[in-house]
C-alpha cells in the first residue's frame, strides 16, 4: 500500500525476447561506464554514498500528494538523482532501485529489468540532467534558474521514459504504437507534472539549506560524455525500434510507419549495413535477426562512446 | 524501530528450495522467465508445464502449493498496456465488444501474454521467499554482476529501512501539521502547495540521506576500510545443486520444444 509501483515497470512477458536481450545488452554497457566514472568521481566514498542515495530515493518515492480523485503525484527520481549527483551516478543509483523492486518486491519483471531500468533510470538520468544543464546555461545562475531548469527537466525525463516504454511495447507486438505512445505519453504529461512539482520542492530545500550540495551534480564528470552518451542512447532506442519493424508481423509499429510512409527513408542507412537485417552467414531468420540488432546496437553504442571519449580528451587538453 | 513492512518477503524455511544454492535459484529462475517469454502465442500445453512447475516449486518450498500463486497479481495493473490487443490484431472475428471487432488472434495474443507474465511472476516470488536477500546478492556477484554494483546494492539494502523509516516520520510529522481531514481534497492547501510540502520532504530527506552517507563513511575509515568490501565464506555447490540444475534445465528445454513443435 505505502510502496506502490510506478506505473513503467514493465512485468515478464510484455516485451518480446530479442527486444529484452537488447535492453540487457544496453544496460550492461552503460553500468560498467558508470561504475568507472562514478568511482573517478567519488573514489572510496562511491559505494555508501550511491547505497545511501539509492535507499533514499526509494523511500523519496512513498512521499507523495493527494490529486483529485483518489490518485497521487509521486517521484520517479531518476531527473532530481541525476542533478543532485550527476548522470552516472544517478545511473547507478537508479539501477539499484529498479533492481531491488523487481527482485524483493516484483515490480517489473527480471527478463525486462534491463528495458526498466534504461527507461525509468538512464533515460530518466540523461535526459533530466542534459535539459537541466542546458537550460542552467541559458538562463544563468540564481534559484529561479535553478528551478525552472529543474522542473522542465524532470517533466521531460518523464516523458522520454513513457515514450521509450510504449515503444519497446509496439516494437514487441504488445500494444500498437498507435495507441501506446498517445496513451502513454498523454498519461505520464500528468504524472509528469507531479514529478516536476517535488524536484522543484527538493531543488529548492537544498538550494536554501545546503548550496553546496548542488555543485557535486555541475562538477561531475562526463559533462561532454552524457550529452553525447543520451544522444547515443536515443539513437540506439531508434535502430533497435526500426529493426523489428522490419519482422514479418504487420502489427503496431510497421503499420503505423507504413501508414505514414516514413518507413523506407528511415530504415535506408540501416539497409545499407545490414540487407534484409539478417547476417549473411546464419541461416536461421530469427537468431540472424536478433544478432544484427544486437551488433546494429553496439555499433551505434560503441561509436557513440568513441566520440565521447575524444570529445573528453580535447575538454581536457584544452 | 521498524515501523512499516516493506520488509523483505523472505520467508525462513528449511526446505529443499530454501537450502537450494542461491545461484542454482537465480539461474533457474531467469532460465524460466527466459522459456516462458520466449513461447510462442497459444502454446497451452508448455504454458500448463510452466505453471504445474511452479506449483510443484511452491510445494516443494513448504510454503503451500498455492503460496506464489496468491501473491502473483501484482502485475495484473500492467495489463491494461496489452488490453488492446484482441481489437488491434487483424483476424477471423470472434465476437464485437461495444461495436468493435475482437479477432480470434488478438485475443489468443492477449491471453497468451497475460499467461506468460503471471507464470514469470510467481517463479520470482518463489525465488524472493526462498532466498534470504545476502544470499541472493552473494549469488549475482557470483554470477559476475561487477563487484561494486553488489556493494552498492547491499548497502542500500542495509539503509532502505532507515530511510523509508525516516519517510516515514516526515509523513506522520505532515499528517500532524497540515490539518489533515476526514476529506484529503479538503485539506492541507492548494495541490500546488500540496506537491511542494512533499518536494520539501523529498529535499529534507536528501540531506539526510547525504549526511548520514558520510557518518558511515567515516565509521567505515575507522573501521579500516580500504575501498573494498569483505565478504564470508560461501556455500559450495554440491551435487544435489548440480542435478537439480540439469533437470530442471531438461525440463525447460522438453517445454521450450513442445511449445514450438505443438504450437
Amino acid at each position: 500500500m505505502l510502496f506502490k509501483p510506478v506505473q513503467l515497470h514493465i512485468p515478464d512477458g510484455f516485451l518480446s525476447t530479442p527486444v529484452s536481450i537488447v535492453g540487457w545488452v544496453l544496460l550492461v554497457a552503460a553500468v560498467a561506464y558508470a561504475l568507472r566514472q562514478t568511482r573517478g568521481q567519488l573514489g572510496d566514498k562511491q559505494i555508501p554514498l550511491m547505497g545511501v542515495l539509492a535507499a533514499f530515493i526509494f523511500a523519496a518515492q512513498a512521499i507523495n500528494f493527494p490529486v483529485a480523485g483518489g490518485t497521487s503525484g509521486h517521484l520517479l527520481g531518476g531527473a532530481l538523482a541525476a542533478i543532485i549527483m550527476g548522470p552516472w551516478a544517478a545511473v547507478l543509483i537508479m539501477t539499484s532501485v529498479i533492481a531491488i523492486q523487481a527482485l524483493i518486491f516484483q515490480d517489473g519483471g527480471l527478463l525486462v529489468m534491463g528495458w526498466n531500468i534504461l527507461n525509468m533510470g538512464v533515460l530518466t538520468a540523461f535526459t533530466g540532467y542534459f535539459v537541466y544543464a542546458l537550460m542552467r546555461r541559458l538562463l544563468g545562475e540564481g534559484r529561479n534558474s535553478l528551478l525552472a531548469a529543474g522542473a522542465v527537466g524532470a517533466w521531460l525525463s518523464v516523458m522520454v521514459g513513457a515514450i521509450a516504454t510504449a515503444i519497446q511495447l509496439a516494437v514487441s507486438g504488445t500494444s500498437p504504437l498507435g495507441i501506446a505512445l498517445p496513451a502513454m505519453a498523454g498519461v505520464h504529461a500528468l504524472i509528469g507534472l507531479g514529478e516536476a512539482i517535488i524536484t522543484v520542492g527538493a531543488l529548492a530545500f537544498i538550494y536554501a539549506t545546503r548550496r553546496d550540495l548542488l555543485g557535486i551534480g555541475e562538477a561531475a564528470p562526463g559533462k561532454a560524455s552524457a550529452g553525447w552518451v543520451g544522444v547515443g542512447l536515443a539513437i540506439a532506442l531508434v535502430v533497435a525500434a526500426f529493426s523489428f519493424a522490419a519482422s514479418p508481423d504487420p502489427d503496431g509499429l510497421e503499420r503505423v510507419a507504413e501508414d505514414t510512409g516514413f518507413l523506407e527513408r528511415a530504415l535506408d542507412p540501416v539497409y545499407n549495413l545490414f540487407p534484409d537485417y539478417t547476417l549473411p552467414f546464419i541461416s536461421d531468420p530469427l537468431i540472424s535477426g536478433i544478432l544484427a540488432v544486437v551488433l546494429g546496437t553496439l555499433i551505434v553504442f560503441g561509436a557513440t562512446f568513441l566520440i565521447a571519449r575524444v570529445q573528453g580528451r580535447k575538454a581536457e587538453t584544452s | 524501530m521498524m515501523h512499516i513492512d516493506l520488509a523483505d518477503h523472505y520467508r525462513r524455511g528449511s526446505s529443499r528450495l530454501h537450502t537450494l544454492d542461491p545461484r542454482v535459484k537465480v539461474l533457474a529462475t531467469l532460465l524460466f522467465i527466459f522459456v516462458a517469454t520466449i513461447l510462442p502465442p497459444g502454446a497451452w500445453l508448455s504454458y500448463a508445464l510452466l505453471f504445474g512447475a511452479t506449483l510443484a516449486a511452491a510445494w516443494g518450498s513448504r510454503l503451500g502449493v498455492t503460496y506464489a500463486l496468491r501473491r502473483s497479481f501484482v502485475a495484473l495493473p500492467f495489463a491494461l498496456a496489452a488490453i488492446t490487443l484482441p481489437f488491434t490484431v487483424r483476424g477471423e472475428p470472434l465476437t464485437q465488444i461495444a461495436g468493435l471487432t475482437v479477432s480470434v488472434e488478438g485475443a489468443l495474443r492477449f491471453v497468451s501474454v497475460m499467461v506468460k507474465s503471471w507464470v514469470s511472476v510467481q517463479a520470482a516470488i518463489l525465488m524472493a521467499v526462498t532466498t534470504a536477500f545476502p544470499d541472493l546478492l552473494w549469488a549475482l556477484r557470483e554470477l559476475r554482476v561487477p563487484r561494486p554494483l553488489v556493494s552498492i546494492i547491499s548497502f542500500m539494502y542495509r539503509y532502505l529501512f532507515v530511510l523509508a523509516d525516516e519517510s516515514l516520520r516526515l509523513q506522520r510529522a505532515r499528517a500532524a501539521r497540515s490539518a489533515e481531514g476526514a476529506d484529503p481534497r479538503r485539506s492541507g492547501g492548494g495541490l500546488v502547495w500540496r506537491g511542494q510540502v512533499a518536494g520539501g520532504m523529498v529535499g529534507n530527506l536528501a540531506l539526510r540521506a547525504f549526511e548520514r552517507s558520510e557518518r558511515i563513511y567515516n565509521a567505515m575509515l575507522a573501521r579500516g576500510f580500504q575501498g573494498e568490501l569483505k565478504t564470508l565464506a560461501s556455500p559450495v555447490m554440491t551435487d544435489t545443486d548440480r542435478y537439480a540444475l540439469a533437470g530442471w534445465v531438461t525440463f525447460l528445454a522438453m517445454t521450450a520444444l513442445i511449445g514450438f513443435v505443438f504450437a
